[in-house]
């Protein structure tokens, strides 16, 4: 009786891990056949790096690569510092309610639909940095859009950290409390060193949040068509490049240049989640 | 969007479902039952939305969705079926015609207006102007008669009809400069502009209101009068398109668009009826 309910839950788990793999692979399937004509005609790297001019034919993508790169990393600078410290203040404050209190602030962050941050980010924050910045143009740009992705994605790695710290064993830090390092030197030569793949995971999750994120950059980076040249310049990142010009004509060279972004959004995730595999992995032989 | 769309207008139904019998033209659904999905061009929207609460709260078994997209989305997605009515600002062209087999109905004629925040003094500008401000020559308030200060420039996505409409007749089909500002609906135009005070965008005319200011385009005001006499002339009709003849209930809303109640809901939402 046990064995043929352990092999049937066994086959439903072996179905569902096959139905997954092949969903992502049929994904990439349907963005690579339509897709198809742009590496086929050669042209495949002149829409990665030429301009976007629909009126003169031609369909590059370049300026929203460079846009949405410009976006991701500014907002990784703001949000990596920043969980890093939130979550240190959650793990080491000795005020147990207080770092409980912030900790269910924090979680329940991660449930705000983006939609939200999108209307706050135009009424309250595009506003504040158009008046703040004398320069900052329609505040429609790459820092508003940066700042309150910033807020998306920072939950998500707050939580990762405040994991990996408490999965480092007790005995460690006890060890250094014992030898008569402080709570800081615990922290900072032991705790933190070992939670490294917990921080780097956390890092890559809220980076591809942050990549993939649509609205909130459609909403509030301005979407213009330009590679930017200041933090206050309006850009549109590749996710609203594909909303926007979705509902365009399906035969049209506009619809194909499209899915050129998908194949780089997919294949620029799937080199990161790759990444983070392999040093992750190696990691673990080195200790 | 859609559902949560539809989920408050089941609840405006119950609320007032009381009230029904104001009779007339709503008498064809009388009887009907069944849903109808509706999505494009979002100039439509405001009267969409009052027709479908008005047919709704006539029949609460009819259950109308009314969504946005733009005016290219509007054709693509009633041509692929995915909804019965597909809005539109513009004409439809003669390959979405023949490939699709779409039927238009026009039931509105709407102007499209320049508009600044109301904080700017600028009222005035000429054809000339207005595309060397979109092609980025012009780039200061200051050269056209205003403060000294950079203009920021917002246009509409390609999907759009109003932007078809303004890119035709206002930009005689000019270039639009790199660093303007993209925006997705004719509400989101109007939030942009009415909050940036440095702002130049254009709008469908029903759209205006007290929070933009509309800008005279060859010294012709963009006022519905103007419009309808042919004066202004950045306009163009509004379309409702289905996928062949329209039938049954899909039919009877596109009728009562038609009729002088539906045409008295286009006036009241500040376009000019076609009748």
């Amino acid at each position: 009786m046990r064995r043929t309910t352990e092999q049937i839950i066994e086959k439903i788990c072996f179905f569902s891990a096959l139905i997954s793999g092949f969903i992502t692979c049929s994904i990439f399937l349907f963005l690579l056949i339509p897709g198809l004509p742009l590496f086929r005609g050669g042209h495949f790297f002149s829409i990665l790096t030429g301009p976007w001019e629909p009126g003169l034919g031609q369909f590059g993508i370049y300026p929203m690569i460079s846009g949405t790169l410009a976006v991701t990393m500014l907002t990784m600078l703001f949000a990596f510092p920043l969980s890093l410290g939130c979550a240190t203040l959650i793990s080491m404050e000795g005020n147990f309610r207080l770092s409980r209190l912030l900790r269910k602030i924090v979680e329940m962050m991660t449930g705000v639909p983006t939609v939200i941050y999108g209307f706050v980010g135009i009424f309250l924050l595009v506003p504040l940095v158009r008046n703040f910045f004398v320069n900052g143009g329609s505040g429609m740009c790459i820092l508003s859009a940066a700042l309150m992705l910033t807020l998306l994605a920072s939950p998500t790695m707050i939580l990762l950290f405040c994991d990996s710290f408490s999965r480092v064993p007790h005995s460690y830090g006890d060890a250094v409390l014992a030898v008569g390092g402080t709570e800081v030197q615990k922290f900072l030569y032991v705790t933190l060193p070992c939670s490294w793949p917990g921080i780097l995971m956390g890092f890559t999750l809220a980076l591809g949040r942050v990549l993939g994120d649509t609205l909130v950059a459609l909403m509030i980076a301005g979407n213009a068509v330009q590679v930017p040249g200041s933090l206050f310049d309006s850009v549109r990142t590749l996710t609203s490049h594909i909303a926007l010009v979705f509902a365009a004509d399906y035969n049209s060279p506009e619809f194909q240049a499209i899915f050129a972004c998908a194949i780089f959004l997919y294949f620029f995730s799937t080199l990161l989640a790759v990444s983070v595999r392999l040093i992750h992995s190696r990691w673990r032989i080195n200790t | 969007m859609k559902k949560s769309l539809g989920v408050f207008f089941s609840l405006l139904m119950v609320v007032a479902f009381a009230t029904d019998s104001l009779a007339g033209a709503l008498d064809i659904f009388t009887g009907e039952k069944g849903e109808v999905r509706i999505a494009g061009g979002t100039a439509h929207i405001p009267v969409m939305k009052e027709a479908a609460i008005r047919i709704m709260r006539h029949n609460p078994d009819i259950h109308i969705s009314v969504g946005g997209g733009g005016s290219g989305a509007g054709i693509k997605q009633v041509g692929e079926g995915l909804i019965d009515i597909g809005n539109s600002g513009r004409k439809a062209n003669e390959d979405e015609i023949s490939r699709y087999g779409l039927q238009m109905f026009k039931w509105a004629i709407d102007g499209v207006a320049i508009v600044v925040n109301p904080v700017n003094k600028v009222r005035s500008l000429s054809q000339e102007q207005v595309a060397a401000i979109y092609a980025g020559t012009i780039t200061n308030w200051q050269e056209v008669g205003g403060e000294d200060r950079k203009i920021n420039i917002y246009t509409r996505d390609e999907a759009s009809g109003t932007r078809a409409v303004f890119w035709k007749k206002a930009l005689a089909k000019g270039n639009v400069a790199k660093n303007a500002n993209f925006v997705v609906s004719n509400g989101a135009m109007k939030a942009a502009v009415s909050q940036d005070s440095y702002a130049i965008g254009y709008v469908s005319i029903g759209h205006m209101n007290d929070s933009l200011a509309g800008v005279a385009f060859n010294s012709i005001e963009p006022t519905l009068a103007n419009v309808q006499s042919g004066k202004y002339p950045i306009a163009r009709g509004l379309y409702s398109n289905t996928k062949g003849e329209p039938i049954g209930l899909v039919k009877k809303v596109i009728d009562y668009l038609f009729t002088a109640e539906g045409q008295e809901i286009v006036v009241q939402k500040g376009f000019i009826s076609v009748k």
